[in-house]
């Protein structure tokens, strides 16, 4: 009796996830952080996806928590590829837990789409045909920063970033378009939340300016112990520390921050428009520029799945090269080496009614591409 | 490098070393008393800094947030002492640490189920905003004077309680022969209650006045934890005077180490490889001093071998 309640339970199990996938059918495997610190973007960037393949049948998504370890990430991605065997793999938040999965998963064939991290390795020698980014590599929203600084007048910034691949990404894209001198260079530890020691050196260094990329729960800690610090110096920094799902923890300390983003609830396009009351009308809150990323990445499989089967490798990646979709960010393409060629945006944080949130000033960067691209060798 | 700047990064490190201090002297009391090794004891600093925030919104009041944030912290640890914890303290370490692991990922979870995965806010009052100044060019955050002081005064507190009161001969007692105090008619039980839910009490204060300045959200006790373990290592495990003296080591050694370590490898070697460099080290320099205090006293500076 117990052997037939058995195989009964696995007849039961393998009817429910079919073994692999057939005809048209694409199979996604979502990995994110979805527990623990910076849940928060993992969550968005699996609403703003779901929400675009929202009543696509043959598009079915395996969604699995990495806790932003990247052990963990690496166990999913295999388990996923393997028993899974899912034809798509996206989701990740960060750059470390990319480097540690994108390019195993890759090689293995399967695709995968980028919805937040965008490590420079990735975009110039690491690069690869199955790998395409639909958000930023790693520097752009950085060097749009240097590029406001200048326009602002700045002459000796103190910068600061996380010590991991996304970080150096930031301090090097600033660099590489802000003129002035450096009164300081930090890198923190990541997942710091308390800036006591990095503020008083920002006091003590003459600096003019401070331009810091501290995502998630980081850019929290700092906003608010920079504002109490007493310190006058205006603040420039990536949309990361600014956005829709932290600006509510930041409080007035961040009002009338200038931050640069490729996205915000504001560009005027039909998609932009329709993707922030869905958003609103599903989830009952904002979108964030993350959900606008898994948006964008969940649009642009669509409009692959439309033209090409995923079987057939070459057709699918043509298809989605051609990025025919329509981005929430208005004009979308991939350069050759599969990031994204976009403008990027110079928003500052205002009060709308009650509510904290951002509007554009300025295109910083119009088309901008990466400086990676003639690295790539594909 | 002025010798201000080093004053100042001095005094960032003793506040860090006050709030560990929170955090760390529960955990040992509980160890010492008990014998419980509590995975869990950051949960209770994020709940703590949940509780606070709640109040904080309903109320506006920074003060009763503090409140709610030491009786929050202090009635989550009651009830999970009298429902889980007290089965553990007979069992092996690895079953406490098993089962205090499955309830940071319980609680983890039944906050955020509560509170969502986004960062709560919670502010300082407008009387602690701003800075102070202390010398003539030293000018100071008056929060984080606030956090020295609230440590030191609590780490007094402590002193008195242990040394000068009943329950804390008891405690005394009861770190010394488990066995012998319950022998002798105490109602150990009700001690050990008492001792799980002050720590814990502790634990959530520190999360609600460091929430206030950083951020209030899901999973922030965990990293805490691990440096509130380093402190009783170094500390010795069950001395709260071993904490005091630990937190303070471990505060100003991970703030001084991050700071001036990039500066003075900047003398031999190029800029932005000791800015790199330097902060790598920098992040190990706490394991480094645990492991060399470990050489040379392998129970901790005030640990009983």
């Amino acid at each position: 009796m117990k052997k037939l309640t058995t195989t009964l339970a696995a007849l039961i199990l393998m009817g429910s996830t079919p073994l692999f996938a057939h005809g048209d059918k694409v199979k996604v495997g979502m990995i994110t952080t979805l527990s623990g610190g910076g849940s928060g973007l993992g969550i968005d960037v699996r609403d703003g996806f779901m929400l675009a393949v929202k009543g696509k049948k043959n598009i079915s998504v395996i969604t699995k928590d990495d806790q932003r370890k990247p052990d963990i990430a690496v166990q999913l991605a295999d388990k996923m590829i393997q028993s899974d065997k899912v034809d798509v793999l996206t989701g990740i938040i960060w750059s470390n837990l990319a480097m540690a999965v994108v390019p195993a998963t890759v090689n293995q064939g399967k695709f995968y789409l980028s919805p937040n991290a965008g490590p420079s390795k990735l975009a110039g020698k690491g690069c690869h045909k199955n790998y395409f980014n639909v958000a930023w590599q790693n520097d752009n929203l950085h060097e749009a920063a240097g590029g406001y600084a200048n326009s602002a007048g700045f002459k000796n910034s103190f910068i600061l970033a996380p010590n991991y691949p996304a970080g150096k990404d930031a301090l090097t894209g600033y660099k590489r378009y802000f003129k002035g001198s450096l009164a300081g260079e930090i890198y923190t530890k990541l997942g710091q939340k308390d800036y006591a020691a990095e503020i008083a050196q920002i006091r003590a260094s003459g600096a003019d300016s401070v331009f810091f990329f501290l995502p998630g729960g980081m850019g929290i800690g700092f906003m608010k112990q920079f504002s109490q610090s007493g310190i006058k110096l205006p603040v420039v920094g990536p949309a990361f520390s600014f956005d829709q799902g932290i600006l509510k923890a930041v409080g007035e300390a961040a009002l009338g921050v200038k931050n640069t983003s490729q996205w915000s609830k504001d560009i005027d396009n039909a998609a932009n428009k329709k993707f922030v009351k869905d958003f609103q009308s599903e989830y009952g809150r904002l979108p964030s520029l993350y959900a606008s990323q898994g948006y964008d990445t969940g649009k642009l499989l669509i409009s692959a799945m439309s033209k090409a089967k995923i079987k057939n490798k070459d057709k699918f990646r043509d298809a989605l090269r051609k990025a025919d979709f329509a981005s929430t960010r208005g004009k979308f393409s991939f350069d050759t080496n599969h990031h994204p060629i976009q403008d990027i945006y110079v928003r500052e944080v205002i009060k709308e009614g009650k509510v904290l949130t951002n509007k554009i000033v300025s295109v910083g960067l119009k088309n901008h591409s990466n400086a990676y691209v003639s690295e790539c060798k594909m | 490098m002025t010798s201000i700047l080093f004053f100042e990064q001095l005094l960032n490190g003793v506040q860090f070393g006050t709030m560990l201090f929170l955090m760390s002297a529960g955990l040992t009391l509980i160890f010492g008393v008990m014998g419980l090794i509590n995975l869990a004891h950051g949960s209770f600093y994020m709940i703590g800094a949940f509780s606070a925030a709640l109040i904080a919104g309903l109320t506006g009041s920074f003060w009763l947030a503090l409140l709610a944030s030491l009786s929050g912290a202090a009635i989550a640890g009651v009830l999970i002492e009298i429902i889980i914890i007290r089965r553990l303290y007979r069992r092996d370490h690895l079953d406490q640490v098993l089962a205090t692991f499955a309830l940071i990922l319980l609680l983890s979870e039944g906050v955020r189920w509560c509170f969502g995965a986004f960062p709560l806010f919670l502010d300082i009052p407008s009387n602690l905003n701003g800075t102070l100044p202390i010398l003539d060019n030293l000018i100071y955050s008056k929060y984080r004077l606030f956090i020295i002081m609230m440590g030191f005064l609590i780490a007094f507190g402590l002193y008195i309680l242990i040394t000068k009161t009943r329950l804390g001969v008891r405690i005394r007692a009861g770190q010394n022969d488990r066995q012998m105090i319950s022998a002798l008619g105490v109602d150990i039980s009700k001690l050990y209650t008492i001792v799980f839910a002050l720590g814990a009490s502790l634990a959530g204060l520190a999360g609600a006045m460091i929430g206030a300045i950083q951020s209030v959200e899901v999973g922030m006790g965990e990293p805490i934890l691990i440096l509130a373990f380093v402190v009783i290592v170094i500390g010795g495990i069950g001395s709260i005077k071993g904490a005091l003296i630990g937190s303070i080591l471990v505060g100003v050694t991970d703030t001084i180490g991050r700071i001036f370590l990039p500066e003075v490898l900047k003398i031999f070697m190029e800029p932005a490889s000791a800015t790199s460099v330097g902060s790598s080290i920098g992040s190990m320099l706490i394991y480094i001093l645990m492991a060399l205090i470990l050489i040379i006293k392998p129970s901790g500076l005030f640990g009983k071998n």
